[in-house]
């Protein structure tokens, strides 16, 4: 086989998965070229990432509860709840009058801990009381948004001050001592992407070694060589961008973090193979020993732990909690996973394809504020995108295997 | 014939890989109640939905004749308009609706195109009093019991005005005593001058009620009887309708199968609690090691609940009774319960509920035993494919790779998936339910050889099977269930399909 058909079968096959990915850059050039280079400039991608960070991590949750065939429209106002709660607990006057505020480090995992606990709650209807979880997270939006107007009633926006707890959605991390070569570059973040080139060439040698070794079909040199020099220049240009303002943001190293957990988590272990096989048909998955009760409450309980996340990342954004957080959160966090490549009708659906469709999604609206066009046209834009990229899924489902 | 009602002629329909009616002529005179029996698929119901519209005309080849004119239907509502009912066993009616309207539904009274509710409900009065229902119209039809909501179908259909009345196994999930009823009302309406079909297993009623009675057979029409001929007896029935040979097309036994039993279930009562209904009744079976142990019986009898009722019970039925596993007494809640003290369940609905259509083989086949091919959290992915290539290979599975998606294949090949995977749980005893169903000659036969093959190796094998001939020529020992009791076993060489038949339709 020629390497060009061979790249042909390779693009035909995953035309589903490249989809996003092609998106995202077409968009990016375009605004590119219609800023005249504002939108690629180093300032305005950390800003890009920081505003996908908590919308992002929504959507990575939504993405599994999407993949088991339920839906939770409880989480945006969960995290603006819980992001109140977090800057009641750190800064609230009276609470600190009082000498009860805690420190960040208490603060952060309690939020995670009751995010938990609220997942559960909407997975302890979905899956004891059987009741269809549009419904019962429609019960918990209401709830949430009028609890978030509850505990912030007396103080109206609470003003955080903890250093540590706004440098999540503002800070970046902190530079190795100039030792004077590349000056006004960011080194620790250069340094952190030549490692993360480094491993990935390693493992994916190690990788194709193990397959030869089985005898499996492998990628022809020229292609693998190809892939690795085209995925090395992608993380090498993002993190020279980067580098380039002030590094990288801890927003972005909490997404890659999370990002990083969940895809391993959903393509490597049996819980991923699990989740997957109960969205793709859960009396099958039943019947081969999967309890699915117990997969609602696993993913419903990850929502919940994200919710509190994107609260705790949107909080730090703001440097305070407000009245209005969460506000729609929700929407966007589904509207990314759509556009991401997740199916309506469960089993499919991959993590780093809402990451893309999250910054696909933030990389609309970014750049046409750029270029100044108004949020009426921005809706539509953004509601004919996903149209299409919902059209496209559809168009292409039986495309490839 | 100028007495007849319906004649058709010549009917014939084909689905892939399969002719489900093969030249069938079937006349029904006017004023008789005509009862159509056979076998599991002898083409009773496909004969049903022919003639009701279901598989609209240039679907099939052959005439239908109704009150001597050719008819072609292209729609249900086509052959409602003549004058055609047909009641399924799966009653078609909206349980939240009240029982007025759902006699109605569809065909509502108006007045200046509004519903005439008044109107509907004294009518709807006068229809529950042909077919002797006693209820208040206004109930919702989800309160009334099985039985009563049958009549409440007649009494839709005799408001369309109906000429001829087709019942598919009407009396299958009714009591003794609501049977009585439904064949009382079905004498009363044919004195009325209602023509009515009834499709029916159970071979006695057919035989109090008929005037006449067709035998189908692997979709061909064997013979027509009539009652005032005194040609009709039950041995004639069911000669007629087993009365198939049986060729060679299974392998040979290649072992005795042992006597020590790996398998018990005693006393094992099953009830669903959503119906009430009890669907095991004091059910005995045991199991020898190395044995293929077969299950007959009817559609409905209650031998794919029982064999999910051992297997974890995922029907959540209220269980009573004993179960013994290499003798010791054993209960699972959940199915991986079940395939960890090395069960397996091979489905009867690989679509539905036995495989993950939109998932490749090599994800199908790992899947209910992912935990063996996991070292420290990650699911070894090459390990993986060699189990998918491993099962391939064994079970001859046709596709160009294990990344084909299983929705891709052909039945028999996704079959063989589903025995792959629970093959891969290594188990000590397989249930296999219909494991031939839809599936080509060649590939029955290839899967009756692995069967001998994994008996021979120990394994122990239930199978579930409405074929006849299937059962005869795999099993080792045969149960016949009927109305969820096992109304009988039989060893293999004493077994014939008469036999079979006779405590089947008991």
């Amino acid at each position: 086989m020629t390497f060009f058909s061979t790249t042909r079968k390779l693009l035909q096959q995953n035309i589903r998965e490249y989809g996003m990915y092609i998106a995202l850059f077409v968009i990016m050039i375009i605004f590119t070229i219609t800023t005249e280079g504002t939108f690629l400039s180093s300032r305005n991608i950390v800003n890009l990432v920081n505003q996908t960070g908590y919308i992002a991590v929504l959507a990575i949750g939504m993405t599994l509860v999407i993949i088991i065939r339920h839906i939770d429209l409880s989480v945006g106002f969960l995290a603006g709840f819980l992001g109140a709660i977090a800057a009641i607990a750190m800064a609230d006057p009276k609470v600190v009058a009082a000498g009860m505020n805690l420190p960040v480090y208490i603060v952060i995992p309690m939020t995670l801990v009751l995010g938990i606990l609220a997942g559960l709650i909407t997975a302890f209807l979905v899956a004891q009381m059987k009741i269809p979880s549009f419904v019962a997270s429609l019960a918990g939006w209401l709830i949430y948004r009028g609890a978030i107007l509850v505990v912030t009633e007396s103080t109206g926006t609470i003003i955080i001050d903890d250093d540590a707890f706004n440098a999540i959605g503002n800070g970046f991390i902190p530079d190795i001592p100039d030792i004077g070569i590349l000056p006004g570059v960011h080194k620790l973040t250069l340094l952190l992407g030549l490692v993360a080139i480094i491993i990935m060439i390693f493992s994916e040698i190690n990788d194709r070694r193990k397959k030869l070794s089985y005898d499996f079909e492998v990628l022809p040199m020229s292609l693998f060589v190809l892939k690795l020099v085209f995925s090395s220049a992608i993380i090498g240009s993002i993190t020279w961008i980067l580098a380039g303002y002030q590094g990288l943001s801890w927003t972005a190293v909490v997404m890659l973090v999370v990002t990083l957990i969940y895809h391993f988590m959903m393509s490597q272990t049996v819980l991923g193979r699990h989740i997957y096989a109960v969205g793709g048909n859960p009396d099958a998955a039943e019947l081969s020993g999967i309890s699915v009760k117990r997969l609602i409450y696993v993913v419903f309980g990850s929502m919940g732990m994200l919710s509190a996340l994107s609260g705790i990342l949107f909080a730090s954004r703001l440097q305070s909690a407000t009245t209005t957080a969460g506000n729609l959160f929700e929407l966007d966090a589904i509207a990314a996973a759509y556009v991401g490549g997740v199916s309506a009708a469960g089993g499919v659906g991959k993590v780093l394809g809402s990451i893309i469709g999250a910054l696909v999604m933030t990389s609309l609206t970014s750049g046409m504020n750029l270029m100044g066009i108004g949020i009426s046209y921005q809706y539509l834009v953004r509601g004919a995108v996903l149209a299409a990229a919902v059209i496209f899924d559809v168009a292409t489902r039986n495309i490839g295997k | 014939m100028n007495s007849s009602i319906l004649e058709m002629r010549n009917i014939s329909k084909e689905f892939p890989g399969v002719k489900a009616l093969d030249n069938v002529s079937f006349t029904v005179a006017k004023g008789e109640i005509h009862c159509l029996v056979g076998e599991n698929g002898a083409g009773k119901s496909t004969l049903m939905k022919v003639l009701s519209g279901v598989y609209p005309h240039g679907s099939y080849n052959g005439d239908i004749l109704f009150n001597g004119e050719v008819q072609q239907f292209r729609h249900i509502s086509d052959s409602e308009r003549v004058g055609i009912a047909i009641i399924y066993q799966e009653l078609a009616l909206v349980p939240e609706m009240t029982v007025y309207e759902n006699i109605f539904l569809g065909h509502e009274i108006k007045r200046n195109n509004i519903v005439d509710w008044n109107e509907t409900i004294k009518q709807a009065g006068e229809m529950l009093k042909k077919v002797n229902l006693d209820i208040n119209p206004a109930v919702k039809v989800k309160e009334l019991g099985i039985g009563k909501q049958q009549l409440v179908e007649i009494a839709k259909a005799l408001s369309k005005d109906v000429k001829l009345l087709i019942l598919d196994e009407p009396t299958s999930s009714l009591n003794e005593k609501d049977s009585e009823n439904l064949l009382q009302l079905l004498r009363d309406l044919k004195s009325h001058g209602v023509t009515s079909i009834m499709i029916s297993h159970k071979l006695k009623e057919v035989i109090a009620i008929a005037d006449s009675i067709t035998v189908l057979r692997d979709g061909k029409t064997i013979c027509t009887l009539s009652a005032q001929a005194g040609e009709i007896s039950e041995g004639v029935l069911i000669k007629n309708m087993v009365g198939r040979e049986i060729n060679n097309i299974y392998p040979p036994r290649k072992h005795v199968p042992t006597q020590d039993v790996i398998l018990e279930v005693k006393n094992w009562n099953a009830r669903n609690p959503a119906t009430g209904r009890d669907i095991l009744k004091d059910v005995n079976i045991r199991v020898n090691r190395g044995e293929i142990v077969g299950l007959a019986g009817l559609i409905g009898s209650g031998r794919t609940e029982f064999a999910l009722s051992i297997f974890g019970n995922p029907g959540k039925y209220q269980i009573h009774g004993d179960l013994y596993l290499d003798g010791s007494q054993r209960s699972f809640n959940h199915p991986e319960e079940a395939i960890r003290s090395g069960l397996s369940y091979v489905s009867e609905d690989r679509k539905g509920n036995g495989l993950i259509l939109i998932q490749d083989v090599k994800q199908n086949i790992s899947l209910a035993n992912l935990k063996e091919l996991t070292k420290s959290l990650v699911v070894d992915s090459n390990a993986e494919i060699m189990v998918a290539n491993k099962y391939k290979t064994d079970l001859n599975i046709k596709t160009p790779t294990i990344e084909q998606k299983v929705s891709n294949l052909s039945g028999g090949n996704q079959q063989k998936v589903c025995l792959g995977k629970w093959l891969f749980v290594k188990p000590n005893i397989l249930i296999l339910d219909e494991p031939t169903r839809g599936i080509d000659v060649g590939a029955k036969y290839e899967i009756y050889t692995i069967m001998r093959d994994l008996v021979q190796q120990g394994m122990s094998i239930i199978m579930i099977s409405s074929e006849l001939p299937e059962i005869l020529g795999m099993s080792d020992r045969i149960y016949i269930v009927a109305s969820g009791r096992i109304a009988g076993e039989l060893q293999a060489q004493e077994a014939t399909q008469e036999k079979i038949m006779q405590l089947a339709t008991n």
